[in-house]
């Protein structure tokens, strides 16, 4: 059985102090409703990706039945910073098995709710909380450096070249209204930032962000029920888990999980995994640091092991180059609220193959085909989602 | 917290822990019931790994039937199914596989200075993070390192810490 997503919603992401976290969700909910012309009862079940604990409500589910007025069966779920796509696959899964025909998935994050140095402390435990954090004081920025150090010293990667990666995500990060950050920056701005986890700076690190997405999704049967002619099937979803330990990896040069997770997709998918961006119009990988790009281009096959720096220095990720990567500002310019990233991700990809993503930023839909990488922790949960026009 | 502060005065002032948000100028509620965390993690199963670093040894389990080493110790073996597991010393030596500094430290680490993270792979071919002592300005991936066993300077129970061999 085929699913659709058959609406989508996105409130604007950065400091959202403006709203507490039900007007957060209703704010996305709503234009998925709006778009999907659905209502609270032809919802089946429903489910919230959000990972929590940096912000006051933890049953946010029954928060959204009292707010949205929406009695649904419904669960909370948590993949790190993959939780969005997780929800994603568990909705899927409930159509796909008949259990339900329209299932609602709320990717919501509220990060602002405390102190950024709260913040720093939470991320820090998504590892081994014994083996790194507690004795060692890894940080977020600093589980991904010790990949993005590794990384340079094998391929001779530069500073130079993530930072490159910030002034693209910025660049299209201008374009998108729902981004936290809509500004270009240079490349001496980047490289002149203060260190974060070296080879880290400021600019090479996706910010803390408040945010939500929503996307309805539907049966085929529903689909004709409603008449709708403007969906996005889900093609499929690879999915694998990685360590806790780094030191557990064998290497630091790639994502095994990523990479595991893509060749699933794109088997289910029937894409060449030799050349997957000669079947994709575009693709969201998971740039929560820049360097995590440059490989997310590997591990999906975009470039050869080794060669993803090259598709930077060549501008092959801009909409015109090889394929168009994070156009909406990626997780660096447009924001990581983290249970709301790989919804985030869905909407993007429901947006670009509709043709309705904002002038600058829309990319020429060729093969009516999307992916999305979708990455929580650091290579501990991977996610990689194909949405396309046609149902497979 | 500066904001709880904030929040204190505001009772007496406006008559509820109210704060304003610097940038947005939106009224906010400052939450009064602050959580404080921290943990019983059990260690008994691998108590040998610490009674072991006070002597100074470096040790870790290896199962008896399919020979694999597990660093971190681990109590059972999920490939042999088995849960008697032999504990071996680990060689000292190895080579550094990657390394960070960690600049914008969390709270709980804010009485270190940055401090240097690294991995090591251990000539047993197991692999172990770590502190790494020293400039790391001077050490480069496939540098021969050592582990060494030291006492914490702030909290001052005992660890291990990757130091370059010298030559």
């Amino acid at each position: 059985m085929a699913v659709a997503i058959i609406g989508a919603g996105h409130s604007r992401f950065g400091n959202r102090r403006d709203v507490n976290v039900a007007e957060l969700a209703w704010e996305s909910m709503k234009q998925a409703f709006d778009r999907a012309n659905v209502v609270q009862k032809d919802i089946d079940f429903y489910i919230v990706g959000m990972a929590g604990l940096w912000s006051s409500e933890a049953a946010v589910p029954s928060l959204i039945a009292e707010y949205a007025k929406l009695y649904a069966g419904s669960m909370r779920i948590e993949a790190a910073c993959a939780t969005g796509s997780a929800s994603i696959g568990a909705g899927y899964n409930a159509i796909e098995s008949g259990e339900a025909d329209v299932v609602l998935i709320l990717g919501l994050e509220k990060m602002q709710e405390s102190p950024n140095p709260t913040v720093i402390e939470i991320i820090g435990r998504y590892g081994s909380y014994f083996w790194e954090f507690e004795n060692f004081g890894l940080t977020f920025p600093a589980y991904y450096a010790l990949y993005a150090t590794a990384y340079m010293n094998a391929y001779n990667a530069k500073e130079e070249d993530f930072g490159n990666v910030a002034v693209k995500n910025h660049y299209y990060g201008s374009k998108n209204p729902y981004a936290q950050f809509q500004k270009e920056i240079s490349l001496e701005q980047a490289l002149n930032s203060p260190y974060i986890a070296w080879p880290f700076k400021l600019y090479d690190c996706s910010p803390i962000t408040d945010g939500s997405a929503c996307v309805i999704l539907a049966s085929e049967e529903k689909v004709k029920e409603f008449g709708l002619d403007d969906t996005v099937w889900i093609i499929s979803q690879g999915s694998r888990t990685g360590t806790a330990n780094l030191s557990k990896r064998e290497n630091f040069l790639s994502f095994d999980s990523a990479r595991r997770a893509s060749q699933m997709a794109y088997r289910k998918a029937g894409i060449d995994a030799e050349k997957p961006y000669l079947h994709l119009d575009g693709a969201d990988v998971h740039d929560c640091f820049t360097s995590a790009e440059i490989m997310a281009y590997e591990d999906l096959g975009f470039a050869k092991r080794g060669e993803g720096v090259e598709l930077i220095r060549e501008e092959q990720t801009y909409i015109g180059g090889r394929i168009p990567v994070n156009v909406d500002g990626g997780l660096k310019a447009k924001g990581h609220p983290v249970g709301a990233t790989g919804v985030s991700q869905a909407v993007e990809a429901y947006k670009q193959l509709l043709g309705e993503a904002e002038k600058g930023r829309q990319v020429d839909i060729k093969h009516g085909r999307w992916l999305t990488h979708n990455i929580g922790g650091t290579g501990h949960y991977a996610y990689v989602t194909i949405y396309g026009l046609e149902k497979r | 917290m500066e904001y709880r502060k904030a929040g204190e005065k505001n009772i007496k002032e406006y008559g509820f822990p109210v704060t304003i948000d610097e940038k947005l100028g939106t009224l906010q509620w400052v939450d009064l019931r602050e959580l404080t965390l921290s943990y019983l993690i059990c260690i008994e199963n691998i108590a040998p790994f610490f009674e072991n670093m006070r002597e100074g040894k470096l040790v870790t389990t290896r199962c008896p039937e399919c020979g694999e080493i597990f660093f971190p110790p681990q109590k059972d073996c999920p490939n042999c199914m088995i849960s008697e597991m032999e504990w071996i010393e680990l060689g000292r030596e190895g080579t550094l596989e990657t390394l960070t500094v960690v600049f914008v430290r969390p709270p709980t680490f804010a009485r270190y200075d940055p401090y240097v993270v690294a991995i090591v792979r251990l000539d047993d071919g197991v692999k172990i993070t770590a502190w790494l002592r020293g400039d790391p300005e001077k050490v480069k991936i496939g540098d021969r390192v050592r582990i060494e066993i030291k006492r914490r300077e702030k909290e001052g129970h005992y660890m291990y810490e990757i130091v370059p061999v010298e030559g």
